[in-house]
């Protein structure tokens, strides 16, 4: 006999519905233990090391590209209307406010999330969750915040750094290969930027960190099913926090527009 | 008859998964200073009620108390304090892979009970040499050292905050016969020495027999023999004789 498709598709909904509440319930309790005491700001330190620290280089090497990209097509596009002059402050403007901040999220949804996931998911497997319970240590304050927090600071921070490198990468374009003049080239961007393209872009940041490090916990918390599911819960990691990423872009942007 | 509170007790406890009832109307309590030994098949719920009895799991019904305290019904921090009565070795040994020995062993201290790294890792060498391991294997990491070693150090991390009750997740799995033997050796040791209440669950019935004051069988949910660890060859109950031979006839039913 086959399945009841209303009955198939209710059935998924309330999975959905029970996966959306479950998580939206993680991420309130993994937010009040950031605020609530005791506090391991060893664990933290060693979060940012490993979550801002050793994400530079992927980071730093995205921006580059993406800027030198950004930089031929705004030239190109540009062209068309003979508005090439402008593409100085449409790289920055991009960049700031958009590709800093969502490429730097993307690389660390790849590197953290899957990363947080299949350690977490490991030591669930393993009983080593259980085992920090039994041993009097909420595993919310020692594995869970700290990691949340290390993904707010850092990823502000690492978004700053493809914000600069990001820009750099489309003056080094210009410079040798479309004839710009380097120093009109940074005066132009220079002059053209205001403060909030950036601090939008460091808002949309703190929030693609929470996104990336909740994920990678959260799925990691909840893995089951040994090393199949710690597998499987670092797919869904990377590639929930990509999705969400998008969708508070959106958000983000449009709450920014209307300001 | 003793009118002693227990100090830890299940009571008309039930949990299901799935819509399989894992436990029926669970009665079980074990006296202070005593060693009670939970033996049963694969699947019975011998892991669900040790995991009752820590809080890792929450009953569907009934509860389950530790000195007269319903242990499940207490708000987060104070069910945090009550762990502190507890210490628990698992069956993997659970050692956390990112720590050292020694660390894994002081881990309690340092995180939940605020003593600085030097005390706390001279505490953890103290509690190392209980369960006859060197301060040479303070530094090392859990995937450095055997199967055996780390059931020590779990044993060590189990003992060092001196818990009221020590909880024993098949304590022998997986270790050859004289490994598991000093294993045993070092529970009954470290249980008497600490003068706390024990509970174990094990297949291993010479580990049963050699840590346990008390056994009692799990079957299908519900306990269906309790007795002295001496009376397990006599028990006159065909659950408890079909466990205790290996047959494969009789009421039980192979888990396969």
């Amino acid at each position: 006999m086959g399945v009841n498709p209303i009955q198939a598709v209710g059935r998924a909904s309330l999975g959905a519905l029970a996966y959306i509440g479950r998580a939206a319930l993680f991420a309130l309790r993994g937010a009040a233990s950031i605020f609530a005491p005791p506090w391991f700001p060893g664990q933290t330190g060693r979060q940012l090391v490993a979550i801002g620290f050793y994400s530079l280089p992927v980071v730093g090497l995205t921006a580059v590209f993406t800027g030198a990209a950004l930089a031929l097509n705004i030239y190109t596009g540009g062209g068309r209307f003979n508005a090439e002059q402008i593409m100085p402050q449409i790289v920055a403007l991009g960049i700031t406010r958009e590709l800093g901040p969502v490429l730097a999220a993307l690389m660390l949804a790849g590197r953290v999330s899957a990363a947080i996931a299949a350690e977490i998911g490991a030591m669930r497997a393993t009983e080593q969750v259980d085992a920090m319970q039994t041993l009097s240590t909420d595993p919310f304050r020692y594995l869970i915040a700290p990691r949340l927090a290390a993904a707010v600071i850092a990823l502000p921070l690492l978004t700053v750094v493809a914000d600069t490198i990001g820009i750099a990468g489309g003056w080094l374009v210009a410079t040798q290969t479309l004839g710009f003049n380097a120093t009109t080239y940074v005066r132009s961007t220079w002059n053209f930027i205001q403060p909030w393209d950036v601090e939008s872009g460091l808002i949309k940041a703190a929030v693609f960190g929470f996104i990336v490090a909740l994920m990678g916990c959260f799925h990691g918390y909840y893995a089951s099913g040994g090393a199949r599911g710690v597998g499987r819960a670092t797919t869904h990691a990377v590639v929930s926090a990509a999705v969400l990423i998008f969708a508070a872009d959106y958000l983000l942007t449009t709450v920014f527009t209307h300001r | 008859m003793s009118e002693q509170t227990p100090k830890l007790e299940w009571r008309g406890v039930a949990k299901a998964f799935e819509g399989r009832q894992v436990l029926r109307n669970l009665d079980l309590s074990v006296e202070a200073g005593k060693s009670l030994v939970i033996i049963g098949g694969s699947g019975q719920g011998k892991s669900v009620t040790i995991k009752l009895a820590i809080g890792l799991m929450q009953p569907d019904a009934g509860s389950v108390l530790v000195d007269g305290v319903d242990f499940n019904r207490l708000p987060g921090g104070k069910r945090r304090r009550l762990y502190g009565k507890f210490g628990m070795l698992f069956q993997g040994a659970a050692l956390f892979d990112s720590l050292s020995v020694w660390e894994n062993v002081a881990f309690r201290l340092i995180n939940a009970d605020g003593v600085n790294r030097k005390a706390a890792r001279e505490r953890a060498i103290e509690a190392l040499a209980r369960v006859r391991l060197g301060a040479d294997a303070a530094d090392l990491y859990p995937n450095e050292i055997s199967g055996g070693m780390q059931k020590r150090v779990g044993l060590a991390r189990a003992v060092v905050a001196h818990p009221e009750i020590i909880i024993f997740d098949e304590p022998t799995t997986g270790l050859d016969p004289i490994t598991a033997d000093a294993i045993n050796s070092l529970i009954v040791e470290q249980v008497k020495g600490l003068g706390c209440t024990a509970v174990s669950i094990t297949h291993d019935l010479a580990s049963a027999r050699r840590i346990g004051d008390e056994v009692a069988m799990l079957h299908d949910g519900v306990i269906v023999w309790r007795g002295p660890a001496a009376d397990l060859d006599r028990s006159g109950n065909a659950y408890v004789e079909q466990f205790v031979a290996g047959r494969a006839d009789g009421p039980i039913t192979a888990a396969i």
